[in-house]
């Protein structure tokens, strides 16, 4: 929440909250967990013999963004998509880009996410990106900056809309009043681009969710687009292809499938094209998408726009398309495949965190400030010795939120992911998935290492 | 395969795996009211020293001698509350089956209420944290009470939320042939347990161990209603097989899978259902064609085995006909 905010709504919001009593709120805290466990508004971890199911711990202290915050959002949102998807046109297709040297040739070509399949495709108005989650972090002076796009699958929509829908229950009063943008019409708005991807021949399209199925920790998420969007939520094994086109088994026989919103991984999709070995995807899918006979969201290939190494050169490829700024920055980025990005990250190494590009992600990393000296030592040769292979950036420090501790209220590292959905146009839903990282100090906000989510509220 | 020609009025269309897992959830939760029903009443009646046989008759019933014997041997209120309760080993415990039905219902998730899986959820996560002592013989009788709760809650919420197309009939087929083969199986064993011989049938018997099948079947008000001086074995058997007003009789269970299969194939168009209802012809017309007595001298166990292999036949027509038979979450067929 941004103290220094004049809005009235903050202001109230505020006062209510002081005024809460912190063994009521725990109270309440603890009631919402059950019910999101027992309504199974969770994941689920397989053993052997038994499957457990956790939940995503949830802070019922909301995140509150002002509308003139968000408006800077949205728009910074919607300029990042459209060039996304502008970038991904591009390099399956001219490579304009590449051959006017903005992005280098290697980081796209020989990305294991560039898919040759995609290379003179062309996709319905020009989107590949359906639904873009783009994680934002604010930093010390308030100003927000993009610190990842997910182009592929982005997940955690769902909890924005169960929070809303728990918040309502559990807290009325302290929504009781605040002019609050609803979130409730993403469903709508999903299915909605389904439909205007399928193929134009078809008047009412057969818009459908495919699944990896009731194992994959993502499935709760699977259930609740499929009811929102009001479609079935199909496995691979629910499809066939035949002469081309794409059917779902049904107790009437084969009924035709225009329009398969996808929660698999490219790998996944198809046997014929990708990993032989996959019992997930469909056979010959890939094939009837290429004919325009099905649509397919998001697109197959997308991962080669949303890694670390094209993540550096976000700026320069929004400038390049759209001939704009960024509304977003970036985090501060060096790249040091560039002579001033490698002297400035070797002059700094010990205030820096230096990243590998490209694929082997986690690995080779160094923490600079965490470092040794010897360890310092020895990743300057590493560095100097390949600097193409590697980015730099500063520490980066996440903002706080309140966020309730046992039974009292205290700051917690917080990052934010909006999502935006794109068929002919992009709509941005308002707010998005707030992560809360709930140790004390900590900047990880992953659900794996004690991450929880919040309730984002855009004011009117 | 046939294409789908797309025809109004008729609903949505139904995935075969949701038509699947529909059919299934509906049998698991018979099958776990139906056995803990019977634990219960088995519980009350070898306490009051009124069916000594009791507890092995549960194992007849479900079909488990070898099992049974390999893990626990001596059959008494104790170890067969545990294997029929929450052994996890056993593929026929409560625990067993509404794991299954719990994976059923987490398929079937985009189509079910909310409501629907939550009280399965609930209910799935108490029984899997049941202890030994929790199943102990004094408890055993609370804890069915419980369990029958809980399945009740499911019917009702079931009929309260489920929106009615044709999962609906997939459903309820599923729900009347287990609760039909579960009375097929009741009355199998206990009939033979009670009569201690051939000679006997007919003659005047211990009227407690009757009214502990008919209190087994949740029958015995109703029969007396209807029968309110009388209680032969045949009487009893031809009330809980043939009764057209007991919900769990065979003929009512039969004749309301028939409805539900016309609903298919008349009101949804599904040619798979007619081959289901041709199915069903015989047994139907075995229970119409000839009363109790006339079963009886011709032999009731060899009867009802037969009813058993009919509702095998159309368990397998239904899964031929609609889905593909690999790939179900099932601890027993």
């Amino acid at each position: 929440m941004d103290c220094a905010s004049h809005d009235p709504a903050v202001a109230l919001i505020a006062e209510r909250l002081a005024h809460m009593d912190p063994v009521e709120l725990r109270r309440r805290a603890d009631i919402a967990e059950v019910e999101l466990f027992n309504q199974g508004i969770t994941f689920t971890v397989y053993s052997d013999k038994d499957a457990i199911d956790r939940i995503l711990p949830f802070d019922l202290i909301p995140r509150v963004l002002t509308s003139k915050e968000w408006d800077h959002l949205e728009r910074g949102v919607r300029q990042r998509v459209a060039a996304l998807n502008a970038f991904i046109h591009d390099v399956y297709h001219g490579q304009k880009i590449l051959k006017d040297g903005i992005v280098p040739t290697a980081l796209v070509t020989g990305n294991a996410n560039f898919r040759p399949e995609m290379v003179g495709l062309k996709v319905p108005h020009g989107t590949y990106v359906h639904v873009c989650g783009i994680d934002i972090i604010r930093d010390e002076r308030g100003e927000f900056l993009v610190l990842e796009d997910n182009a592929r699958t982005p997940s955690g929509v769902s909890y924005v809309l169960e929070n809303r829908k728990m918040m309502r229950r559990i807290f009325p009063d302290l929504l009781d009043g605040i002019p609050i943008r609803p979130v409730g019409s993403y469903g709508t708005m999903l299915q909605a681009a389904m439909a205007e991807i399928a193929p134009t021949d078809v008047s009412e399209p057969q818009v459908v969710l495919l699944s990896p199925g009731i194992y994959n920790s993502a499935y709760f998420e699977h259930i609740f687009l499929a009811r929102e969007m009001g479609v079935p939520l199909v496995e691979g094994n629910d499809l066939v292809v035949e002469d081309a086109h794409v059917f779902m088994r049904t107790t009437a026989g084969l009924a035709p499938v225009h329009s398969i919103y996808r929660r698999l991984n490219d790998d996944f999709l198809d046997p014929d094209v990708f990993r032989p070995d996959s019992t997930l995807g469909v056979r010959g899918l890939i094939d009837s998408w290429r004919r325009g006979r099905v649509a397919i969201a998001n697109a197959v290939g997308t991962g080669v726009a949303d890694d670390k190494a094209i993540y550096a050169y976000m700026p320069r490829i929004i400038r390049y398309y759209l001939s704009e700024e960024a509304i977003l920055a970036n985090v501060e980025t060096h790249i040091c495949g560039e002579p001033e990005g490698l002297a400035f990250t070797l002059a700094n190494l010990e205030k820096l965190v230096v990243k590998p590009v490209g694929e082997s992600g986690g690995y080779g990393l160094i923490i600079g400030p965490h470092a040794t000296a010897a360890e310092i030592a020895a990743f300057r040769l590493q560095l100097k010795a390949d600097p193409a292979n590697y980015i730099s950036q500063p520490m980066i420090s996440l903002s706080v939120s309140p966020t309730l501790c046992g039974a009292k209220l205290a700051p917690r590292h917080v990052d934010l992911r909006p999502f935006a959905i794109t068929g002919k146009s992009t709509w941005v839903l308002p707010g998005g998935l707030t992560r809360v990282a709930l140790r004390e100090g900590s900047l990880v906000v992953n659900s794996s290492q004690g991450g929880g989510s919040k309730d984002t509220w855009v004011l009117e | 395969m046939s294409y789908y020609t797309a025809t109004s009025g008729r609903g949505p269309l139904l995935l075969s795996r949701y038509a699947e897992a529909l059919f299934w959830l509906a049998r698991y939760m018979e099958r776990i009211e139906n056995l803990a029903r019977v634990l219960d009443v088995t519980d009350t009646f070898v306490r009051h020293g009124a069916d000594r046989t009791g507890w092995r008759s549960i194992i007849q019933i479900n079909a488990d001698e070898k099992r049974f014997n390999e893990l626990y041997g001596e059959a008494d209120a104790a170890s067969v509350a545990r294997f029929y309760l929450a052994d996890r080993e056993n593929p026929t415990s409560i625990l067993s089956s509404l794991f299954a039905a719990r994976e059923n219902a987490r398929t079937l998730r985009p189509l079910i209420s909310t409501e629907m899986w939550a009280q399965i959820n609930v209910f799935y996560n108490k029984v899997r944290t049941l202890t030994e002592a929790d199943c102990a013989p004094s408890r055993v009788s609370g804890l069915c009470t419980y369990l029958k709760d809980q399945c009740q809650s499911h019917a009702g919420i079931t009929d309260g939320t489920l929106f009615r197309d044709q999962g609906w009939a997939f459903y309820n087929i599923g729900k009347f042939l287990e609760r039909g083969d579960q009375t097929s199986r009741l009355v199998d064993i206990k009939y033979h347990t009670l009569l201690p011989s051939v000679d006997d049938v007919g003659s005047p018997l211990d009227i407690s161990q009757w009214h502990g099948l008919l209190r087994a079947a949740s029958g015995f008000h109703a029969y007396r209603r209807i029968h309110p001086a009388v209680m032969t074995p045949s009487t009893v058997a031809g009330f809980l097989l043939m009764n057209h007003s007991f919900p769990r009789s065979i003929t009512l269970c039969v004749h309301q899978i028939e409805i539900y299969l016309s609903q298919l194939s008349s009101g949804y168009g599904l040619r798979g259902a007619y081959i289901a209802q041709e199915q069903l012809d015989e047994l139907r017309a075995a229970l119409m064609d000839q009363n109790i007595d006339q079963i009886l001298s011709r032999g009731l166990h060899e009867f009802l085995d037969w009813v058993q292999l009919q509702f095998i036949g159309l368990q397998n027509a239904m899964a031929s006909n609609f889905w593909r038979k690999t790939e179900q979450v099932q601890s027993q067929g």
